[in-house]
């Protein structure tokens, strides 16, 4: 029996591009939460940093729930197996997804300090416990884990976080730290933009070489080296390379290596899995490969027709997002001392900045 | 507790929790948007400020469909891995096309509704919360297609002891999940329709904002009355279709034990106390009415909870068929007790509206108030009646429950998880609930608090 088919390969590509997508744009949404209780001072700064993800953070998440269905839609026994097996870990990581998703919308509905506070320390460790445990659960996956003949995982929460796995997890955490950094620096402006930048400058440098460890201890398990791999290894650290290079001047190059960076970095790592959806540490002939994972050949076609129609039509929309709220936010536009003459100023900068006087408030529209 | 015990104690807290938000969001999702046309057409500010202040109540219930959403996408491969294994090759495709197709749009136009006051023109900003509505009504069908599959399975074939999908389309045109899509849409309808109704009587009892207010409720009334009877009537064909596919299901629902012509309609039943009596002790009826609801004649036949496991046992094996009768029994009183009252209140709601005379009339008021918990009541009760009304069965005729556990799980796992999400959803509900009713009970900003907010962001953060 071969291992694989042309569609199951596909499918396995798809679903790797998902979780690349996932943790390109998410890996910011964390960083940005791990960041904004260290980089905001006060309310009208935090409310800029939130404002800089606000739109997007959702749209982002969703990325991970397409995975996941397509992972549940293409290869059942890999969803099954991985699920149930990383069943501690996986609550903990959708547990501090429920709290920061809630502190997000919770955070501006109350008035008090201590509400703010309290949800404020929701989005810190909401964001950064998932930037842990991802990378810990994907090095998991690469290095194999305890599972016997029924592709039932037998290890337990604790057989997870091992040296390289946690050190997988230090890289993913570092690397979305520096990313949500300088996206902040990217987006913001003001004093919010200089913490961020001296922040980031650090963060990188931390990243590229936390990363660079761990990608070399991966390819150093491998036997035969995977070339592919390890050329996306390199890849990947040179992304982080060129972040701390650009860091300082040029914020958008920058962003574009951490970016560049967190794709190698998840292909070398999928390079390493193919063709198996998961490694077995009993035994090599335990491994589930992608033929054993798949779904029928029918319904790898259904989904391939899905996937094919929609896929272009979610990045053209969300692109679209990011286009309409590329306008960088300072502390000043969310400042509490406000008089109607600055209300009209600045209503004055927006209509300039945007398509046009649109519904923002009452007054224009009712109005003769 | 074993672990199946707890993982279906499990998935029925969170499903049924995130049942909670889902209507309501479905439906004031597409009370928002209306509102928001009726701004676009008729320059109006009370519009605008209703669209403003419904969609505030949108997001709230939006915030927490979607956090505990991301549960339900995770916790069959959690909880019910060998029934993952078993039913992935199907179940898993709508799942997918529910995430590329809905979610993304949902999630991503919702960001641009909410950011985009201000920034995106009249008319495209319009568009943004139209797809928001359409989508969650699209999620809500994908998701019922899978959830059908397990009902009523179509467009399958057995191969190697999993079943394989041969028809996509089969799927998703199941008789079963048309029905379910229509019925839960109006309940959604009813369920956004109600709160509304709910919040602004609240209001108008205190003479406050009767502009929005009023405007809200004349708005809605009609949908409501129209969505109370339509739900009766679509809920019917509903009971009629299971009962040709799930005769058990319903046998249970109405307390038939033995198969006969001519049976009345039980209105109130006592039986022993096991999970399937097998007989009644007291039971109030109307006679013939049950024959005739089914099938149209008085004196057709019903089949029996005791014949139908004796069917099944031949056909199926040694075992239990039957679900536990007084579940069945009362979860789906309760869904047609509220459906009834709901759809009278509609009706009377509408009325009163076209007679103009909603803010004299306080007893309406004040009935509306209370009258907002019952479809939450009746789609709990919907659900549970749907889901343990099928037990044994996970996959209805394929796959019993108890094989669909995942068998590597402890039951130490389960009760850490069954533990934490049930705290966790705990403490939201206070706090949703408390942050629900501070902005439901402030009631739409006048201008000059939305200014002191800034206009184009107080929605947001
Ligand atoms: C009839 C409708 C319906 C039903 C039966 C379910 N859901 Fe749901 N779901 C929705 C209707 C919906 C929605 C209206 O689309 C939500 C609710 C609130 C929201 O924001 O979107 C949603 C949100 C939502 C999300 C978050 C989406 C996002 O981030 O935008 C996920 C992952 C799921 N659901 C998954 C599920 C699964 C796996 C279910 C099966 C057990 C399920 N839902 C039952
Ligand atoms: C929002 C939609 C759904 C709701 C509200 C719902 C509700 C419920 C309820 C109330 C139970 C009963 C729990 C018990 O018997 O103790 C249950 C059980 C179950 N449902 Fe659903 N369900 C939904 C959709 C689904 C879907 C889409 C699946 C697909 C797999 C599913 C699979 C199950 C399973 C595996 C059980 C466990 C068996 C059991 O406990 O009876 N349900 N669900
Ligand atoms: C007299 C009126 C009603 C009738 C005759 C009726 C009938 C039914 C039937 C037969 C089912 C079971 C379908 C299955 O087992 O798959 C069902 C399920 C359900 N009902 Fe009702 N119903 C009524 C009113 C309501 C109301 C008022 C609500 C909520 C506002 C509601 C919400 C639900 C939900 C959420 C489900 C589960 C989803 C589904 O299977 O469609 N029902 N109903």
């Amino acid at each position: 029996m071969d291992e694989y088919t042309t569609l199951q390969v596909i499918w396995f590509i798809l679903i790797s591009v998902l979780w690349i997508g996932y943790f390109v744009l998410e890996g910011f949404d964390f960083g940005v939460g791990i960041l904004m209780k260290l980089i905001g001072r006060n309310e009208p700064e935090k409310r800029a940093i939130l404002h800089s993800i606000g739109p997007v953070w959702d749209g982002n998440e969703v990325w991970l729930l397409v995975a996941g269905g397509a992972t549940f839609a293409a290869f059942p026994e890999w969803y099954a197996t991985l699920f149930s097996g990383f069943y501690i870990a996986l609550l903990v990581i959708l547990v501090a997804l429920i709290v920061r998703n809630v502190a997000f919308e919770f955070w501006g509905k109350g008035s008090t300090e201590a509400w703010r506070n309290r949800w404020e320390w929701g989005i810190a460790i909401g964001s950064l416990v998932p930037a842990l445990l991802w990378g810990v659960a994907w090095a998991n996956i690469i290095a194999g884990v305890p599972i016997d003949a029924e592709a039932e995982y037998t290890g337990t929460f604790f057989t997870l976080l091992n040296p390289y796995a946690l050190l997988g997890g230090l890289a993913t955490l570092s690397i979305f730290f520096a990313h949500g950094a300088l996206f902040l620096e990217l987006r913001t402006e003001g004093e919010i933009r200089e913490r961020a930048r001296s922040v980031a400058v650090r963060a990188t440098i931390a990243a590229a070489a936390i990363s660079a460890v761990f990608l070399a201890w991966t390819l150093a398990e491998q036997s035969p080296l995977d070339v592919g791999s390890a050329i996306c290894a390199v890849l990947a650290v040179i992304g982080l390379l060129a972040a701390i290079f650009y860091a300082r001047q040029s914020p958008g190059r920058a962003f574009g290596g951490t970016c560049a960076a967190i794709a190698f970095f998840f292909i070398a790592l999928f390079i390493d899995l193919f063709p198996n959806t998961m490694v077995s540490s009993t035994s090599p002939d335990f491994d589930m490969t992608l033929n054993f994972s798949s779904s029928s050949d029918y319904t790898l076609t259904v989904m391939t027709v899905v996937a094919v129609l929609l896929v272009p039509v979610v990045l053209l929309y969300q692109g679209w997002t990011y286009w309409v709220f590329r306008r960088r936010l300072s502390a000043e536009d969310f400042g509490d001392v406000r008089t109607p003459l600055d209300l009209l100023d600045q209503r004055k900068k927006e209509v300039g900045d945007g398509p046009g006087p649109g519904p923002g408030t009452g007054r224009e529209s009712s109005g003769p | 507790m074993t672990s199946l015990e707890l993982a279906r104690w499990q998935f029925g807290i969170v499903t049924l929790y995130h049942f909670i938000f889902v209507p309501l969001t479905i439906g004031l999702a597409f009370f928002t948007a209306w509102a928001q046309t009726k701004w676009y057409r008729t320059d109006q500010e009370k519009w605008l400020r209703a669209t403003r202040f419904w969609g505030k109540l949108m997001l709230i219930s939006f915030a927490l469909g979607v956090a505990t959403g991301i549960v339900q996408e995770f916790q069959f491969g959690m909880n019910w891995s060998d029934y993952s294994r078993f039913v992935g090759d199907i179940f898993g495709a709508p799942l997918a096309m529910e995430g590329l197709a809905a979610f993304f749009v949902e999630s991503t136009f919702l960001g641009l509704w909410l950011f985009g006051w201000g920034r995106l023109s009249k008319k495209i900003h319009l568009t943004t919360i139209w797809l928001v509505s359409f989508s969650t009504a699209l999620s809500a069908y994908f998701i019922l297609a899978a959830n059908s599959w397990m009902q009523h399975p179509v467009g399958y074939e057995m191969v190697d002891g999993k079943a394989e999908l041969t028809s996509i389309w089969a799927v998703m045109t199941n008789s079963t999940a048309l029905y379910a899509f229509a019925h839960t849409i109006l309940a959604a309808l009813l369920t956004g329709g109600m709160v509304i109704v709910a919040i602004s009587a609240w209001h108008l009892l205190r003479s406050n904002e009767t502009g929005v207010f009023g405007s809200s409720m004349k708005m809605v009334l009609p949908v409501l009355a129209l969505s109370g009877v339509l739900t009766l009537v679509v809920g019917h064909f509903n009971g009629v279709l299971m009962t040709e596919q799930q005769p058990m299901k319903m046998a249970a629902a109405d307390a038939v034990f033995e198969t006969e012509d001519g049976v009345g309609l039980s209105l109130f039943a006592t039986g022993d106390m096991k999970s399937n009596p097998e007989g009644v002790n007291r039971n109030i009826q109307v006679p013939n009415l049950l024959s005739f609801i089914m099938t149209g004649k008085p004196q057709s036949e019903v089949e029996g909870v005791n014949n139908l496991n004796e069917e099944y046992q031949q056909k199926y094996g040694p075992g239990e068929y039957a679900p536990i009768v007084a579940v069945a029994y009362w979860s789906w009183r309760v869904m047609l007790g509220c459906g009834f009252l709901l759809a009278i209140f509609g009706v009377i709601g509408w009325y009163l509206a076209r007679k103009d005379r909603l803010e004299q009339s306080t007893r309406f008021l004040k009935v509306a108030v209370p009258t907002a918990f019952l479809p939450f009541v009746a789609s709990a009760a919907g659900w549970i009646f749907a889901e343990m009304g099928r037990q044994p069965w996970v996959v209805f005729g394929l796959l019993k429950t108890e094989f669909g556990v995942s068998p590597n799980v402890s039951s130490t796992e389960v009760w850490i998880s069954l533990i934490g999400l049930t705290l966790l959803y705990g403490v939201l509900a206070v706090i949703a609930g408390k942050v629900f009713f501070r902005v439901a009970g402030q009631g739409p900003k006048t201008e000059d608090q939305e200014d002191a907010e800034q206009p184009h962001l107080g929605m947001a953060y």
